[in-house]
């Protein structure tokens, strides 16, 4: 209790149950939106890619969209396959979600401002996110269903991989910001880490995109190939817990990306609040374009990516921060910053080179 | 543009090795079943012919027989010829050719769906169209079900 | 250690998203690795072979529209030529070159949503499949300037066709000649050398030229192995020896090859419908027709190049008003003989991009 309450701004009104309570409705109040706002988006935004309109009956601009889907998924009768494991076909949505709402405890919203700013945060995230891979591999397991196996246990072998990348890339900005807490990482983003440290942006937000099973990762949830994957057996509320961990993956996606390498909440003129929802909201919709515009990846594939690509991408990464922090620690981020973009771009470069497919020429 | 084969002189030449087994009949050569899979075979393999395309296979339901046509089509040579084959419909068994044309696999089995031709040394000979357990053959002339006469 | 591991089977199909129609493969699957597929066909049979028999030959024109419901006007010029042939009915030069013209829209069409379809089921999440569909409209709409319809148009007869075009369809037709090699482009841009497509697609589904010729496939499945062949240039049937066109060929007979065939060949349409709306003469768009068609007793078979391939009428009359056997030569149909050989030892995905290359239409594969 002490270190909790250690973590409050000196003028916080109450004492740390009120601090609690309060923070949890609001985070759970911020996920809740998100995630509708989300659903929304990603119909709207994605449709605008495909030159047509997208759900535009249901309230101005349907807005009112995810609601309909909200109704709609409630109604629907709850089935639950005659062969399959009751108790795990029932715990699994649950052991899915409650890991990304945990993630979030430790998120900064505004300058000190979280639930429980750990002063080992990045450790925790890692550890907690591995969680929801254990929920849809329950969710898949328990179904009964070949398809779904299929899928859970692509979603595994795919969500091992892409950990340590991850886990390597966040080490990185730990090293740049000398401290594990995430607010530590905020407050040293002076600069944000997206330029201070470009491989390990790109190594995070692929690793982010394998990680939430987006595209060109969703081969979890391959529609053309797996029906629905994990999901194919479930129904009514358990779908929609389901759905609901979908979006909230893509929302933590998008505050990690924004906390450990957009600054946060940091920004100048407008409330940080504000900053940290534009910056949100700005990598959905990255994460959005890249789903409407790249075909998915072959399981082997997204491994050999991963292993071959991605990690020793990210030792190298590790170990030109080190190096730069260790014997240049005030070097100028006039000289930093595009030094390491061309070094990154160079690597980028040369692994893609290594990874590529050999192209004969064509015929004709 | 297609070459066209000489039909008297085709014919001439699968004589001299086949005898009177090959005929020239229509715009094609006619031959009999037992003679079918060396005389298909020689015209894949022999230079000058080189059918190796199967281009289609049919079979027609005639009063008094079946009569199968395969269209031999040669890509080197871009020429085609027509090769019958008649059988009897009560015993209607003709060697299959899919092991010289891969082609020949499913079309041989929609045959033996549809009009109830057996081919002899077939792989895979199953009803393709119709579902295990239809019974009769539906493009037989003779076939009465439903719509085409069952219960007049 | 060796892992105890045993196949299993999976059903792909009937009802699934991505077998483009209802056709089922049986696979046995160790791992993610196929080691036996066992297509299941029939279940869009409708017989319409038999149908035919019970039909006058005019009232066989819409039936033939239903064979390959996604290029339909092809469909319905294999059987007027045999007619045609058996009937000794001429075809005046104008209505030759109307069946070029919509012809190859047609191919056009079909070929936006073989490709669509393809990268759909690679996982762009319909994008390029909308694009495609953009094209497509356009067709359409011209089509229905001319026919009426939309999808199964019934324009062809024996003599010729069954209308003359409108006075604004020339125009449209010229607009979207215009923009449709910028569209194609843009294609090219988004899809042709993207890395993941080529990682998907290149080295994947290989048909080796001399299988493809064994199994009779034809069309891009065939042309993609390397072998020039094309109705149109090595049999030309109507007006196509008056135009002027070349034939796309792939090198290594993967899937990507085939992908590149069908989007040259979509080129060469454009250039052969410019040189038909150039040539086309004046003048009558239905050759002189007997009221009631009695082709005398004989058979005839006529073939034209589909977009699937070689799509041929075999048909025998007996000198009555119903044909007394028509058969159809269907390149999709003949085109899967290749299927099972392709999928052994692919992974599932892979299983599901090779089988849309091959770009298959159920109507036109059980009939």
């Amino acid at each position: 209790m002490g270190i909790l309450m250690s973590t409050l701004p000196p003028d916080w009104p109450g004492n740390f149950w009120w601090h609690l309570l309060v923070l949890t409705l609001l985070l759970i109040g911020f996920l809740m939106t998100s995630v509708i706002i989300f659903i929304w988006m990603e119909r709207r935004v994605i449709a605008r890619f495909q030159i047509r309109l997208g759900p535009n009956r249901v309230g101005p601009f349907g807005l009112l969209q995810p609601f309909a889907d909200v109704v709609k998924i409630l109604t629907k009768e709850d089935i639950i396959p005659s062969r399959a494991d009751k108790i795990i076909f029932w715990l699994a949505p649950a052991v899915a979600f409650v890991p990304v709402l945990m993630i979030l405890a430790v998120i900064p919203l505004m300058g000190g401002l979280a639930l429980a700013d750990l002063n080992i945060g990045v450790i925790y995230i890692v550890a907690v996110s591995s969680v929801t891979a254990i929920g849809i591999f329950m969710s898949g397991f328990a179904s009964n269903n070949k398809y779904s196996l299929i899928g859970a246990m692509r979603e595994v072998a795919q969500l091992i991989s892409y950990e340590i990348p991850m886990l390597l890339a966040l080490a990185s900005t730990v090293i740049m910001a000398g401290s594990l807490a995430v607010s530590g990482i905020v407050a040293a983003q002076s600069i944000p880490f997206i330029l201070v440290q470009p491989l390990g942006f790109v190594i995070f937000l692929v690793a982010t995109l394998a990680e939430i099973n987006r595209t060109p990762f969703d081969l979890v949830e391959a529609d053309s190939e797996l029906t629905a994957g994990f999901n194919t057996e479930y129904s009514g509320m358990k779908w929609a817990v389901l759905y609901l961990v979908e979006y909230s993956e893509a929302v933590i996606g998008s505050v990690l990306i924004t906390t450990f390498f957009l600054g946060g909440w940091r920004g100048p003129f407008l409330p940080p609040i504000i900053w940290f929802t534009v910056k949100v909201f700005a990598s959905f919709f990255f994460i959005l374009w890249i789903r409407s515009t790249m075909p998915r990846l072959r399981i082997d594939q997204s491994m050999a990516l991963a292993w071959k690509g991605l990690l020793p991408l990210a030792l190298l990464n590790l170990f030109i921060t080190g190096v730069k922090v260790v014997f240049w620690p005030a070097l100028s981020p006039w000289i930093a910053i595009p030094a390491y973009v061309f070094v990154t771009v160079l690597l980028v470069l040369l692994w893609s080179r290594l990874l590529r497919t050999r192209r004969p020429a064509l015929g004709s | 543009m297609t070459t066209e084969l000489s039909i008297s002189d085709t014919a001439a030449r699968l004589k001299a090795h086949f005898g009177e087994g090959v005929a020239p009949a229509g715009d094609g050569l006619a031959t009999s079943p037992e003679l079918l899979p060396r005389v298909a075979g020689y015209l894949r393999d022999t230079a000058g012919f080189d059918f190796d395309f199967l281009d289609m296979m049919a079979a027609v339901d005639y009063a008094d027989r079946f009569e199968l046509v395969y269209r031999l089509l040669s890509l080197k040579h871009n020429h085609t010829l027509t090769l019958r084959v008649n059988c009897d419909k009560n015993k209607a068994v003709v060697p299959s050719l899919a092991g010289l044309w891969q082609g020949a696999d499913l079309q041989e089995r929609e045959i033996y769906d549809l009009f109830g031709i057996s081919f002899n040394g077939h792989p895979n000979l199953k009803r393709i169209v119709l579902w295990e357990g239809f019974e009769g053959h539906p493009l037989r002339k003779d076939f009465k079900d439903g719509a085409y006469g069952a219960g007049d | 250690m060796a892992l105890a591991t045993e196949p299993f089977i999976l059903n792909i199909g009937p009802a699934h998203p991505s077998t483009h129609g209802v056709f089922r493969m049986r696979t046995t699957l160790d791992g993610e690795v196929i080691v036996d597929v066992e297509p299941v066909f029939g279940y869009l049979h409708r017989g319409i072979e038999k149908l035919c028999e019970r039909r006058t030959y005019k009232k066989n024109i819409p039936l033939t529209d239903r064979l390959d419901y996604v290029s339909a006007i092809n469909n319905n010029w294999p059987y007027v030529l045999a007619v045609e042939q058996l009937a000794g009915i001429q075809v005046p030069p104008r209505a030759e070159y109307l069946r070029v013209i919509m012809s190859e829209l047609q191919r056009i069409a079909s070929h936006l949503l073989a490709i669509g379809s393809v990268m759909n089921d690679m996982g762009i999440f319909f994008t390029a499949f909308m694009y495609m569909f953009r094209e497509r409209e356009k067709i359409i709409d011209l089509l229905e300037m001319v026919t009426g319809q939309r999808l199964l148009y019934n324009y062809m007869r024996f003599g010729g066709v069954s209308q003359d075009i409108p006075t604004e369809f020339l125009p449209a037709l010229a607009k979207f000649l215009k923009v449709m090699p910028g569209y194609l482009d843009e294609y090219d841009q988004m899809l042709a050398e993207n890395e993941i497509l080529l990682s998907r697609m290149k080295g994947i589904g290989i048909l080796k030229p001399q299988t493809a010729i064994g199994a009779s496939t034809s069309g891009p499945v065939l042309r993609g192995s390397g072998i020039k062949w094309d109705l149109r240039k090595a049999a030309p049937y109507s007006v196509y020896d008056k135009l002027e066109f070349d034939v796309p060929t792939g090198a290594n007979g993967d899937c990507y090859d085939r992908y590149r065939v069908r989007m040259e060949e979509m080129r060469q349409s454009l250039r052969i419908i410019q040189q038909a709306v150039e040539q086309m003469p004046a003048g009558k768009f239905q050759g002189r027709v007997p009221l009631r068609i009695r082709p005398p007793a004989g058979e005839a078979y006529a073939q034209i190049e589909s977009p699937r391939g070689m799509l041929g009428c075999y048909l025998v009359s007996d000198g009555s008003e119903l044909p007394y056997r028509c058969h159809f030569r269907a390149p999709a149909f003949l085109n899967l003989t290749v299927l099972r050989e392709l999928l052994i030892g692919q992974k599932l995905a892979d299983a599901i991009v090779i089988f849309g290359s091959i770009d298959i239409s159920m109507g036109e594969v059980d009939r």
